[in-house]
């Protein structure tokens, strides 16, 4: 029953959006750290999402569809540069390297992610009801 | 698939096939709500339940030769891209608010076809006990 097939690609999305709300957990946790090179500093990293794309089956399913992800990126935006000398962390200059993290972008791609995890929530149930009504066909 | 149950139950078993197979399609289609570049796809139901030997289509194409269109490529070929009511910069044509209306309305028709087996059923089930079960 091809029904059973919307469980994985459901569980590819929730997944998917789990890791994302994952590097939002980390990105905004890492919002205030500092480092003592650019280098080192912290980068807001975002997943990459991609479409897993199998053949058509001989009756034209698709089967086993749905979403992965293909890495985490890290942002190439500039690192800011603070003059903080008392700071234990600054260089021979006096200076600490913050992260790069946008709050803003952060919170907007944490309300998409939990709105699409919720989606996917929702066709699951519904393809769990569809199927126990296929199951009590008849009765 | 045996013929005497297709004359039972009508066209409602195909009719249950394509439906499942929408909601596979709308399925992959929320899945891949923030995916760059994922195109939406959805099913026409007509053509797919023609294809799958409903009373709409003719009679089926026949291949003699491989590199012939197949009857699964017909098939596979009922499967359309959804044309954008908002596209968005990523190239992402998944409307989630018109997947998720097409969901719910796909899962009733499920329903409404496994009524009308439910229904063959109950009346078959009353012609053999004779109205006495």
């Amino acid at each position: 029953m091809s029904l059973f097939s919307i469980f994985s690609v459901a569980g590819s999305g929730m997944a998917a959006q789990s890791t994302r709300l994952n590097t939002v957990a980390s990105n905004l946790a890492n919002a205030d750290s500092v480092a003592s090179s650019p280098e080192a500093a912290y980068r807001a990293r975002e997943p990459l999402f991609a479409a897993i794309r199998n053949q058509l089956d001989a009756g034209g399913n698709t089967t086993g569809e749905g979403v992965q992800v293909l890495g985490v990126t890290e942002s190439q935006a500039a690192i800011p540069s603070r003059y903080e000398p008392g700071n234990p962390l600054a260089d021979a200059d006096g200076y600490v390297y913050a992260s790069n993290v946008n709050p803003v972008d952060e919170l907007v791609n944490m309300i998409s992610a939990s709105r699409s995890y919720q989606n996917n929530v929702e066709v699951m149930n519904s393809t769990r009801q569809l199927m126990q009504k296929t199951l009590d066909l008849g009765k | 698939m045996i013929p005497a149950t297709n004359n039972l139950f009508g066209i409602h078993t195909q009719a249950l096939d394509v439906w499942q197979r929408r909601t596979e399609v709308l399925a992959n289609n929320l899945a891949n709500a923030d995916t760059p570049g994922y195109l939406a796809r959805d099913l026409d139901f007509r053509k797919a339940l023609a294809a799958a030997g409903g009373p709409t289509g003719g009679v089926a194409l026949e291949t003699d030769a491989p590199g012939q269109i197949s009857s699964a490529a017909q098939a596979a070929s009922t499967l359309a891209y959804r044309i954008p009511t908002q596209p968005s910069m990523d190239g992402n044509t998944v409307d989630a608010q018109v997947e998720q209306a097409a969901f719910a309305a796909n899962g009733v028709h499920y329903q409404a076809s496994l009524s009308f087996i439910t229904a063959q059923i109950r009346m078959l089930r009353t012609a053999i006990s004779g109205g006495q079960g």
